[in-house]
């Protein structure tokens, strides 16, 4: 009976419309196409990155989402609901800010989040503490928010996005204008809270941040998506690069340059990077042992998602015949633009 | 978050329907904000520090001159301190009410989009619907408290000084002091018809210009427009329809019998302006994009 009450559970689970699914979504100003048919398909569980350098479309897609602002085209659904057609009721469960997250200055900590709890209903108002107490805002709780750091204020929206104990959290560069130290404890947050079940979509052009959380991304630019899926898929499709590190690194690399399925040899301060397939590397080691040059080691190297992510933007547009050209977006999971 | 590790367990996510709240807790923290912010105080500052001033400055002046004036009430300025909030009615009621009035309502949406707090209220449970009926419910809060409120220190400031006495309405007919007091209260009622108008006008250029001050510098510059208009030659015609001369609805309050008409009129031809101005103010709330801040 167990068994198949979970067999149930988990067959609706699976029915369960996504956290986020956005078709098509255009934003137009005038004659500037800010987002231009943007597919997004974030998944429950996902920490989901939304990448793209600044005015690439982020911001904009986000506040479409939140049914902020209304899409030239398309639609978006948060758990199969269109904010813009059901307003608040398609808010449940979904809580965060786009861009810096904005309060009464003229008000203490602890009273914006009363009256945000007032908006929320549902017993809000009895996790004000505990939500203080996460971000650690206890005892400024009682000062007006006039006179908090960028940090503060950044915490403070977090606290507030979990007034609403949200199913999905939209967190829009939660990390700008941080210290270090105040970046590392936004990630273990974010990091937990996604432990705790919560999907998060991050928005972020910090790539290391995104790297170090999400699983899947999104990467964008010029209001197109030029890539959507799993992180280690996109690091995949970037090509196997190896570092080489040999007995006599110019011999190498001259036998290198002239080997077919070596590409890319550049000798740095680490050794000889190239790319190449697996079959490739290992004639490679027997043509170096062969002209008397020993490996020292010799290692694979994922591409970082940095690499990618510059390939990806500064290639996008490049060239005007890339897929994207058409205006549609790529097929999830695809990179476009890439060499 | 230095020891997030440490920190209390995270508020469980909800599944559970939550049960949306009403435009009256909306509205109630409209006037929770408007109690945390300066320019409140200002403008209630103003509807108290007027009928003090004119009060104090009465009683300076009273061994001098008994009144005279060009009004009844002016006349009867020592003999009833009921006169007195009436006269400040006549006095406030053409531009400093009507200026107090937009000082809230054309802050009320345009501080929100200033500050970037629309967004923030927008992504909780409430509609912008229920935002903008709250908003404009405290607008109008707001001016009626400073009418009442100027009205309240004029009648106190005048009975205090002259007396709880009966007074002379204008059409000559005498009444004792509690029904002078009613009809003072009613006077004040009255006069919130073409007030809330403003107030109406005010929120409507608050949400259309995204600018506190361009909204509350167009509320007073429609009224001084208004008035310039009554004021030109060959336009006597349109003047009953002018806001500005439903500022006098009450008058006809102060005469036996009383006389509903001008208050009947007001009525409908405030409607022309408040009606339209809300509708527009609303659809506009509706649908705009909050892209700022």
């Amino acid at each position: 009976m167990l068994g198949t009450r979970a067999t149930e559970d988990a067959a609706r689970d699976d029915e369960a419309p996504p956290p986020v699914k956005a078709r098509g979504l255009v934003k137009r100003y005038k004659d500037v196409l800010a987002v231009d048919h943007i597919d997004l398909n974030v998944q429950a569980g996902d920490v989901y990155g939304f990448l793209g350098p600044n005015g690439a479309g982020k911001t904009t897609t986000l506040r479409m989402a939140l049914g902020l602002i209304t899409p030239s085209d398309g639609a978006v659904e948060l758990f199969g609901r269109d904010p813009l057609r059901e307003g608040a009721r398609a808010l449940e469960g979904v809580a965060g800010f786009v861009e810096a997250p904005r309060f009464y200055p003229y008000m203490t900590g602890r009273k914006n989040l009363e009256l945000l709890a007032a908006l929320d209903g549902a017993g809000a108002r009895e996790r004000i503490e505990e939500v203080l107490a996460i971000v650690e805002l206890v005892p400024r709780g009682k000062h007006k928010v006039g006179g908090y750091s960028h940090g503060m204020r950044q915490r403070l929206g977090i606290a507030a996005a979990l007034l609403r104990r949200p199913r999905l959290l939209i967190l829009d560069e939660p990390a700008t204008g941080l210290d270090p130290a105040g970046m590392r404890d936004m990630r273990a947050l974010i990091r937990r809270l996604a432990e705790e079940g919560i999907t998060v979509l991050l928005s972020s052009h910090q790539l290391p941040e995104v790297q170090e959380l999400c699983d899947r991304v999104a990467i964008v630019d010029r209001g197109k998506v030029v890539y959507e899926g799993a992180l280690a898929d996109l690091r995949r499709q970037g090509g196997a690069g190896y570092r080489l590190r040999t007995s006599d690194d110019a011999r190498a690399l001259e036998l290198m340059r002239g080997r077919q399925g070596i590409e890319q040899p550049v000798v740095g301060e680490h050794g000889i990077a190239f790319q190449a397939q697996e079959s490739d590397v290992g004639a490679l080691s027997l043509a170096l042992g062969a002209a008397g040059v020993g490996i020292l080691a010799l290692s694979p190297e994922l591409a970082t998602l940095e690499d990618l992510f510059f390939r990806l933007t500064e290639s996008n547009g490049a060239d005007p015949a890339s897929p994207e050209g058409d205006g549609r977006p790529p097929a999830a999971g695809a990179l476009v633009g890439a060499p | 978050m230095s020891s997030v590790a440490a920190s209390p367990s995270l508020p469980a996510s909800g599944t559970v329907r939550a049960r949306r709240p009403s435009v009256l807790t909306v509205y109630r923290w409209e006037l929770r904000k408007l109690r945390s912010q300066k320019r409140t105080y200002m403008g209630f500052g103003l509807a108290v520090l007027l009928p003090v001033i004119f009060v104090v400055v009465q009683n300076l002046h009273q061994h001098h001159d008994h009144g005279g004036g060009d009004s009844i009430f002016a006349a009867q300025i020592t003999q009833s301190g009921l006169a007195t909030p009436v006269l400040m009615l006549l006095f406030e009621s053409v531009f400093m009410l009507p200026l107090i009035a937009s000082l809230v309502a054309g802050d009320v949406v345009a501080a929100e989009d200033g500050n970037g707090t629309l967004k923030t209220i927008l992504t909780r449970s409430v509609d912008r619907g229920q935002v903008f009926a709250a908003k404009v419910l405290a607008a109008v809060t707001y001016g009626a408290i400073a009418v009442f409120l100027s009205a309240g220190v004029a009648t106190v400031g005048g009975v205090a000084s002259w007396g709880f006495n009966q007074i002379t309405t204008f059409s000559g007919s005498v009444v004792s002091a509690p029904e002078g007091l009613l009809l003072v209260f009613a006077a004040n009622v009255c006069y919130l018809i073409p007030l809330l108008t403003v107030v109406c006008i005010g929120v409507m250029l608050s949400t259309t210009t995204r600018n506190s001050t361009a909204a509350v510098v167009g509320t007073v510059g429609i009224t001084i427009l208004l008035f310039i208009i009554a004021g030109i030659p060959g336009l006597e015609g349109i003047k009953p329809y002018l806001l500005t001369e439903q500022y006098e609805n009450w008058h006809g309050l102060l005469r036996t019998p009383t006389d509903w008409a001008p208050i009947w009129h007001s009525l409908w031809v405030c409607a022309l302006y408040a009606v339209p101005s809300l509708i527009a103010a609303y659809l506009v709330f509706l649908r705009r994009d909050v892209a700022g801040g």
